[in-house]
């Protein structure tokens, strides 16, 4: 199925209004999907809103608002894997931790430590470690021990300016983070004893960015990441992450490509969907879609622009996410403007 | 070329005008330069002048300002100051580029990141510290 000879569009499903403030991201629950795929928002208005999507009437509608926790903006939420619980980052340097129960959300526990603004929360692929980045230059790992209880295993210094967002590889227990120093950093405990270095730094001299990098995302398999930057590109990155999962080391990562041309503001955010699309989020109100174009090529792949939405929101474009689910093509997207949207590819008819 | 009113449209219009009225002859920093309406932080000496650079089309606005000294520790404070105040007099979907004018400061690319960082300006103002200074310079001023 060549995506690129599909007359494909980007159909807005629904427009979810209710936050105060700009919305800063995201997270689609992992575990939730049809009937009633389940979305987090946070925002500017220091809430996390739970949007669910009605069974019966197909439309969407605030669950809940996770309030009266966090006394500045949230910036950014995570489920962990299991679905039950929601990381939530904040200006007030706090993570708090809630839980599902059914028809409420608690905060059963605030993880504190980080000198400043926490920018971004991240599960790893078991749920057994929480890792937090901040403006105070350092990356925080934190063991998920029973009874809501969290203990804090590593502190990482390295990056040399505010860190943006940090994300767990999706099988193995890496850590990257990037960051206003314009570097991503690969974070590895190579005993698994938990204590965690620096193995690999990606910056300019290994066809890194140029600007603060905003975002990360991994491919389904792990052996691709797409990155984003103020310097207007997306990056793609690879690595021979096999040679890693047979124990043979730490196998780097190298660049495979640059999309450049595309963007004329800030990207902030990049998703890559588990059929191998790249959605971005950028300052020009926009939602781009990149696919491999598949030419082998001497100088390795290309991606091709897919689709532009021009006008997505009214204003900057702060977090895309495709869902988790195999049915359809869905993808949210927070903005400025305050809204959240939903959105659906398909085939235009 | 100035930010003098409390009035929001006015200052709009006034920058159209002046663009549009420019644009036929070559644009020249001497034109875009009005005197008419004074600057609270020129007042103080701290601003020079601005340029302002205004794309219709695209809803953005380029402000480039001039520190009067090389290693003015108040870039930040007058960007911030610009942000917030113009946060009030355009309409929201603007996208807004707060430059120091090139080879005014020594740390121009550093002050020019910060500025045109929307997380870290967020953050900023959210302290209430920050907040309340940038509240001080920007109310008690015919700004």
């Amino acid at each position: 199925m060549d995506l690129m000879e599909k007359n494909l569009e980007l159909l807005e499903v629904q427009k979810l209004e209710g936050h105060n403030d700009r919305v800063w991201n995201v997270a689609w629950n992992p575990v939730s999907s049809s009937p009633s795929p389940i979305l987090a928002s946070c925002s500017g208005d220091n809430t996390v809103r739970i949007w669910e999507q009605s069974s019966l009437s197909r439309s969407w509608t605030c669950k809940t608002v996770l309030e009266e926790t966090h006394t500045r903006t949230v910036r950014s939420c995570s489920w962990s894997p299991s679905g039950k619980l929601l990381a939530s980052a904040s200006f007030d340097g706090t993570t708090g931790i809630w839980e599902d129960l059914g028809d409420e959300f608690e905060c059963i526990s605030t993880l504190e430590g980080h000198e400043n603004e926490v920018k971004s929360v991240s599960w790893n692929a078991s749920g057994s470690y929480l890792a937090t980045c901040s403006r105070d230059k350092s990356v925080w790992i934190w063991e998920v021990l029973g009874g809501n209880e969290y203990d804090c295993a590593s502190v990482l210094n390295g990056h040399t300016q505010d860190v943006k967002m940090v994300q767990w590889h999706p099988t193995m227990d890496v850590l990257f983070s990037c960051s206003y120093d314009n570097t991503i950093k690969v974070w590895w405990s190579e005993d698994d004893d938990g204590d965690y270095q620096c193995v690999q730094t990606l910056d300019e001299s290994s066809n890194g960015h140029s600007s603060t990098v905003w975002a990360i995302s991994f491919n389904a398999t792990g052996d691709k990441m797409v990155t984003c930057s103020d310097d207007l590109t997306l990056k793609i990155w690879m690595a021979d992450i096999s040679m890693m999962h047979s124990g043979e080391g730490y196998a780097p990562w190298t660049h495979l490509c640059t999309l450049s041309g595309y963007h004329d503001r800030t990207i902030f955010s990049t998703h890559w969907s588990s059929d191998d699309i790249i959605a971005s989020g950028a300052g020009d109100d926009a939602i781009r879609l990149f696919v491999d174009s598949k030419h082998d090529s001497v100088n390795g792949p290309s991606y091709n622009l897919l689709l532009k939405k021009e006008k997505a929101h009214e204003m900057d474009i702060n977090s895309v996410q495709w869902s988790p689910s195999k049915e359809n093509r869905l993808l949210a997207s927070a903005s400025d403007d305050g809204m959240v949207k939903i959105w659906q590819l398909e085939t235009k008819s | 070329m100035t930010l003098g009113l409390i009035n929001a449209n006015p200052v709009v219009q006034a920058k159209k005008e002046r663009l549009a009225r420019t644009q036929d002859q070559h644009r020249d920093d001497d034109d875009i330069r009005d005197p008419e309406h004074p600057y609270s932080l020129e007042q103080l000496s701290v601003l020079s002048e601005d340029s302002i650079t205004l794309d219709d089309k695209l809803n953005r606005i380029l402000i480039t300002f001039t520190p009067t000294i090389q290693h003015c520790s108040m870039a930040t404070i007058i960007g911030l100051c610009l942000r917030a105040k113009l946060k009030e007099c355009l309409p929201l979907h603007y996208k807004v580029d707060i430059r120091v004018s090139p080879g005014s400061h020594a740390d121009e690319d550093s002050v020019n990141k910060q500025l045109n960082d929307k997380e870290r300006v967020v953050a900023a103002l959210e302290n209430p510290n920050l907040r309340q200074l940038v509240d001080e310079c920007i109310c008690s001023s015919e700004m």
